[in-house]
């Protein structure tokens, strides 16, 4: 430091700086701890394979046996039950990361890390986004842990699928993945910058996780579903996700269950479009709570 | 170690009649300074006298309710952004991720800031060297201990440079050697330009650094001056008498010309005095004496800050319980 010539003031983001990829300074912290943290990688990469291995196989087992009897009409597409429920898993993976994507907010303002930042000259809006990417990224790796797994174990994932099909099916899953969970996580990420506690946030998130898990079609197709939950079902994010990632994996047209599923172009634009809306509402929530946040 | 005005006159940070309330607590009550470019200035007050409040509103992450703040030529509510470029800042509490390396809070940092690459990492080792951290740089930040970390956080605070740097009790909780140490450092930055804005309730600390003190208490500045000036304004030298009889003492002793102000205290009292002390005392003990009144104990010293901070804020640490008002807002206050 001594004999340096000493520009006056930092000489980096002067003159409205250019901070566009403020986020990647996020995001890349973000990374850091991701992969610092051993267990916590091994363990989050490893649960998703379990589910499928564990719940996946057991439920396969009774349910496939249950529905053998059933009636199919010939020439239809049969897909066993750890192939339906496969994307369920992808899908509640995605919710369970991206819903507690957002605790290291918490953390950072519990520990006052987040005055750094909130007095820093970046946008806010770069925090929303770069614990965004962040937290698509952990879910990306998932997802294709649990297609590589799941195929390993007998799901019928890009069953009869040219290459090209494979892959335009894998670029669609992480599509409708990516959109879901930034929803997500913007909305994990607004509620952590307004809670104080970790104990709160854990509340809230268990509160949210179970009516989108359950009345989502991860698990059961939905039309048997009470009125109202089926309305709820419906517009249900989660729905909307993997009915996505059903048709990427499996097709347009098959059956599972006894239940004849048939898929149109349309209908994947109009799941895809529902994202896309429940996301930018996310955001503008999260902007919102970022606005109003005072860390002092 | 005075260094009185000597750094220029150009104004840095510029404050008008700043207010700021918590719901009903004034927090900060109209307050109005100056800091000069190069200096080294003190905020100093006991706990939730607003010290904090108003480095929170400079530093532009508390919102500005009342009143007019200018810090690096940039007003905090209009220019928050030009103001955030020209800061660094050390916060009250240890403000470093754990699990992070050194030299990732660093990177972490000059990224924040948008440092280009090159600029970025040539820095972290030019900052690493001054704060003697180099052999440190790939631990995780759990493993530094009390005085390391705030070494780090100076160096993360010079980062980008600062035309200002906020010190927040930067020697907090630290061993009196790494505290001297931690002075060092303080003045080695202020002597390569940085203006420092210190915040403290260590009287020697803000003594021996500052160009200039503001004494805030109850969210108002009750005195401002360099060391010298303030301790000037309790008089040339302070003697504190016991008696047999201390209120007949004070009566016979208020109206003397070399006698500026008296202080009760709980055993005896002080009086603060104009002239050499030396001198007075002779005539304090002849009156005393054709009184009959017995005297037990006598003392002269000059005035420290501890006597300054003592005389302007009424008292030697914040009494908390005896105000339950404020003490709802301690924490708020305080920060």
């Amino acid at each position: 430091m001594k004999g340096q010539p000493r520009p006056a003031g930092c000489s980096c983001a002067r003159e409205g700086g250019n901070m566009a990829y403020g986020f990647m300074t996020i995001f890349w912290r973000d990374m850091v701890r991701f992969v610092r943290f051993k267990t916590l990688l091994v363990s989050s990469l490893l649960q998703p394979a379990l589910w499928l291995a564990f719940f996946g196989i057991a439920m396969a087992s009774n349910f496939d046996r249950l529905t053998a009897g059933i009636p199919v009409a010939p020439g239809s597409h049969v897909v066993g039950y750890l192939t339906f429920m496969g994307a369920g898993i992808i899908a509640m993976t995605t919710l369970f990361t991206s819903l507690f994507g957002g605790i290291v907010i918490l953390f950072d303002k519990n520990w006052g890390l987040m005055r750094e930042i909130l007095a820093s000259p970046m946008n806010r809006n770069h925090i929303i986004f770069g614990i965004g990417i962040s937290g698509v990224t952990k879910s990306f790796i998932q997802a294709i842990i649990i297609m590589v797994f799941g195929i390993l174990i007998g799901t019928a994932f890009f069953a009869g699928f040219s290459p090209v099909m494979t892959v335009v099916g894998v670029a669609g899953i992480l599509a409708f993945v990516a959109m879901f969970a930034l929803g997500f996580l913007f909305l994990s990420a607004g509620i952590a910058i307004s809670m104080e506690s970790p104990e709160g946030l854990q509340g809230v998130i268990t509160l949210l996780t179970m009516p989108i898990f359950f009345a989502s079609n991860a698990l059961y197709p939905i039309d048997t579903f009470p009125e109202i939950l089926k309305v709820i079902s419906v517009y249900n994010p989660m729905t909307l996700l993997i009915t996505g990632i059903r048709y990427f994996a499996i097709g347009p047209d098959f059956v599972t269950l006894g239940k004849h599923y048939v898929y149109a172009p349309m209908d994947i634009a109009w799941a895809f479009g529902g994202l896309v809306i429940f996301t930018l509402i996310m955001f503008t929530f999260a902007w919102w709570r970022f606005r109003k946040a005072v860390v002092t | 170690m005075q260094r009185s005005e000597k750094k220029g006159e150009e104004p840095i940070i510029v404050v008008e009649n700043l207010e700021h309330s918590y719901g009903d607590f004034k927090a900060v009550d109209n307050i109005s300074f100056t800091v000069k470019k190069g200096q080294i200035f003190s905020f100093l007050g006991p706990n939730g006298a607003g010290k904090s409040t108003a480095i929170n509103i400079l530093i532009t992450l508390l919102s500005l309710q009342k009143g007019k703040a200018s810090v690096a030529g940039f007003d905090v509510t209009k220019d928050p952004q030009k103001v955030r470029e020209s800061i660094g800042i050390v916060f009250q509490d240890i403000t470093l991720d754990r699990d992070m390396t050194v030299w990732e809070i660093l990177e972490f940092h000059g990224r924040l800031y948008n440092m280009p690459d090159t600029e970025r990492r040539k820095r972290i080792d030019e900052l690493l060297e001054l704060v003697q951290l180099e052999a440190k740089r790939n631990e995780r930040t759990k493993s530094l201990s009390g005085g390391m970390k705030r070494r780090l956080e100076i160096a993360r605070g010079l980062m980008t440079r600062p035309r200002v740097l906020f010190l927040d009790e930067p020697t907090i909780g630290l061993d009196p050697q790494t505290r001297m140490r931690m002075w060092d450092y303080i003045k080695g930055v202020n002597e390569e330009g940085t203006t420092i804005f210190l915040t403290t309730h260590y009287m020697d600390e803000a003594d021996h650094l500052s160009d200039r003190i503001s004494i805030i208490d109850h969210g108002k500045i009750v005195i401002s001056g360099t060391s010298w000036e303030l301790k000037n304004t309790l008089g040339r030298d302070i003697i504190y008498l016991e008696t047999s009889d201390n209120d007949a003492a004070v009566r016979l002793l208020k109206d003397l010309p070399a006698i500026r102000n008296i202080k009760v205290k709980s055993k005896g009292f002080s009086l603060l005095v104009n002239e050499d002390g030396t001198k007075v005392m002779p005539g304090i003990l002849d009156i005393l004496r054709n009184s009959s009144i017995e005297l037990t104990t006598i003392n002269l010293k000059k005035p420290s800050m501890d006597d300054v901070f003592v005389h302007y804020t009424g008292k030697e640490l914040r009494d908390e319980g005896a105000a339950p008002a404020r003490g709802m807002f301690l924490r708020k206050g305080g920060r």
